[in-house]
């Protein structure tokens, strides 16, 4: 409660501070606009459809994206895990591949295929699937060797001990790759759909940025912080919080 | 002879250490029902010796026979529960239980059976709760019904109670003593515990060290319960303790030497 006042009382005196430097005409209202034409923007926004249209586009990108990229990074970090051959041809590479930023995939994924959605997605694929792919390899390498000499001792082997003992014992590291796979393509994300012609949260802002619409401008990037915020909070952290408990990896 | 070893040896091989020869010319012979322990300094090949006849580890030289026939793998007709906390985080008590029982029952079949071995350690409450959630005693008891259930005909025991205060590693042997009796296995017990292996056994086999070798080998006739300060218990230990205190000398002294070798 007292922390919930504190970050309350800390919002209200952004705010008041950004209405002051508004109301005190040091800028033009097109570079400084007030919160409440900000409010009033993405109010309006929603109501007209367009902000919506755009969250559900961004949303179809993410999903289809994410998706693809758990599934490919699980395939190759489980391919890299389990074969040491595969790990020592192509994991460095892996590490160079998850070290560039997304956006420097965008003018390859245009030129690929265009300003459209598929270049987004492709984008939003490419962010994701390498960071999933080095967890769910660590995944595999972490499984403690402990649980494999029980598991045989009960009569568990070959295929038996992957699918009985390997993957749930992954599990932990494996939410935390789907976590990190998610951020990565949430960034990515933006950054295809600024670059592409839309729809998309992406593009409305480079849309706003074209016609000099601060107002906008602004109401889009808190959508943006607010859903990262959010998924990240309720959806991942929770998640992850828990396994990491039922796995006794947590000390409290 | 029920479980035989002959002449086994191990020799580890690291990429950069290169050949370690943990123990050598081990010679025993247990029989069925017979309850031993095996006492040693650390590191002189214990728990190598238990995962061997677990089929965990490879025999470098020699042959072990359980029954006449020839150990080189893992199988059902041994449990072994081990030094390290190996119960699956992610099933509960019931289900780790039951996850040895996959092949030979059917579903309900092995949790009616998994009731049965969690009842005869006294955990049958807890058997909806995670590891997490159980002391380490109770870990341990859920190992030993998990490695009683699929019924071995051996029970390995990697100092099953090494990390537990010393109240409940009394109530523990004695609850392994009940179930000893009523279960008929042939145990095989490693332990560091002098006091724990002449109370709990019928044989207590000692390991020196540098090399690992069996050094000595009491049988313990001393009618159970048997109680802290009956003297023949003090006797056994008494004995056990100057025969290992020698061996553990030797291991401080080497370690020391090689601190101060230049
Ligand atoms: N996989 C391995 N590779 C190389 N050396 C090993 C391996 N496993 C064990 N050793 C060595 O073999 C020796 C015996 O180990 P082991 O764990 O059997 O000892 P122990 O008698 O059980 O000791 P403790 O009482 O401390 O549990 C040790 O010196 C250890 O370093
Ligand atoms: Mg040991």
């Amino acid at each position: 409660m007292k922390i919930a006042i504190k970050r309350l009382l800390f919002i209200i005196v952004i705010l008041g501070l950004w209405e002051g430097i508004h109301l005190a005409n040091f800028y033009p209202d097109y570079i400084v606009p007030s919160p409440i034409t900000v409010f009033d923007t993405l109010i309006n926004g929603f109501i007209q459809g367009d902000l919506l249209t755009a969250l559900g586009a961004s949303f179809k990108h993410l999903i289809i994206g994410l998706s693809l990229s758990i599934l490919i990074g699980t395939l190759l970090g489980v391919i890299l895990g389990k074969s040491k051959q595969a790990d020592e041809t192509a994991g460095m590479y892996l590490i160079a591949l998850q070290s560039i930023p997304s956006i420097v995939w965008v003018p390859l994924a245009i030129l690929l295929f265009g300003f459209g959605e598929l270049a987004v997605i492709f984008v939003v694929v490419v962010g994701g699937t390498f960071v999933m792919a080095l967890n769910v390899r660590s995944a595999i390498h972490s499984v403690p060797p402990q649980f494999l000499r029980a598991a045989r001792t009960m009569d568990a082997r070959g295929f038996e001990l992957f699918y009985r003992v390997e993957i749930p014992a992954s599990i932990p590291y494996f939410i935390q790759g789907v976590r990190l796979a998610w951020a990565f393509s949430w960034r990515a994300l933006m950054a295809g759909e600024f670059l592409s012609n839309g729809p998309g949260l992406g593009y409305s802002l480079s849309f706003a940025q074209d016609y000099a619409r601060m107002d906008q401008v602004i109401g889009i990037i808190i959508i943006i912080g607010v859903i990262g915020a959010v998924v990240d909070q309720l959806v991942f952290s929770k998640l992850e919080r828990n396994v990491m408990k039922r796995w006794g990896l947590l000390n409290s | 002879m029920f479980l035989e070893l002959k002449d086994v040896a191990k020799t580890f091989t690291g990429e950069k250490q290169g050949a370690f020869e943990v123990f050598s010319d081990i010679d025993l012979s247990i029989e069925e029902n017979q309850f031993v322990s095996i006492l040693g300094p650390s590191g002189c090949g214990k728990s190598t010796l238990l995962a061997m006849v677990a089929g965990l580890e490879s025999l470098t030289e020699g042959e072990m026979k359980l029954e006449g026939e020839q150990v080189n793998s893992p199988g059902p007709d041994r449990g072994m529960v081990f030094q390290e906390p190996s119960l699956f985080p992610w099933l509960n008590v019931q289900e780790n239980v039951t996850f040895p029982l996959k092949h030979m029952y059917s579903k309900a079949e092995a949790q009616k059976r998994a009731n049965d071995f969690l009842k005869m350690v006294h955990l049958s409450r807890f058997k909806e709760h995670y590891t997490y959630e159980l002391s380490g005693g109770m870990q341990q008891r859920v190992a030993i019904a998990r490695a009683l259930a699929m019924d071995p005909k051996v029970l390995l025991m990697d100092e099953p109670f090494g990390a537990l205060d010393e109240q409940t590693r009394h109530i523990l042997h004695d609850e392994l003593m009940t179930i000893w009796r009523e279960t008929q296995k042939t145990i095989l017990f490693v332990t560091h515990s002098i006091q724990e292996a002449v109370k709990l056994s019928d044989r207590v086999v000692v390991m020196g060290t540098r090399p690992g070798k069996i050094i000595a080998d009491y049988s313990i006739d001393i009618p159970r319960p048997r109680h802290r300060d009956h003297p023949d218990v003090i006797q056994y230990e008494k004995q056990i303790m100057s025969l290992l205190e020698v061996e553990i000398n030797k291991v401080l002294k080497e370690e020391l030497n090689y601190e101060n070798r230049d």
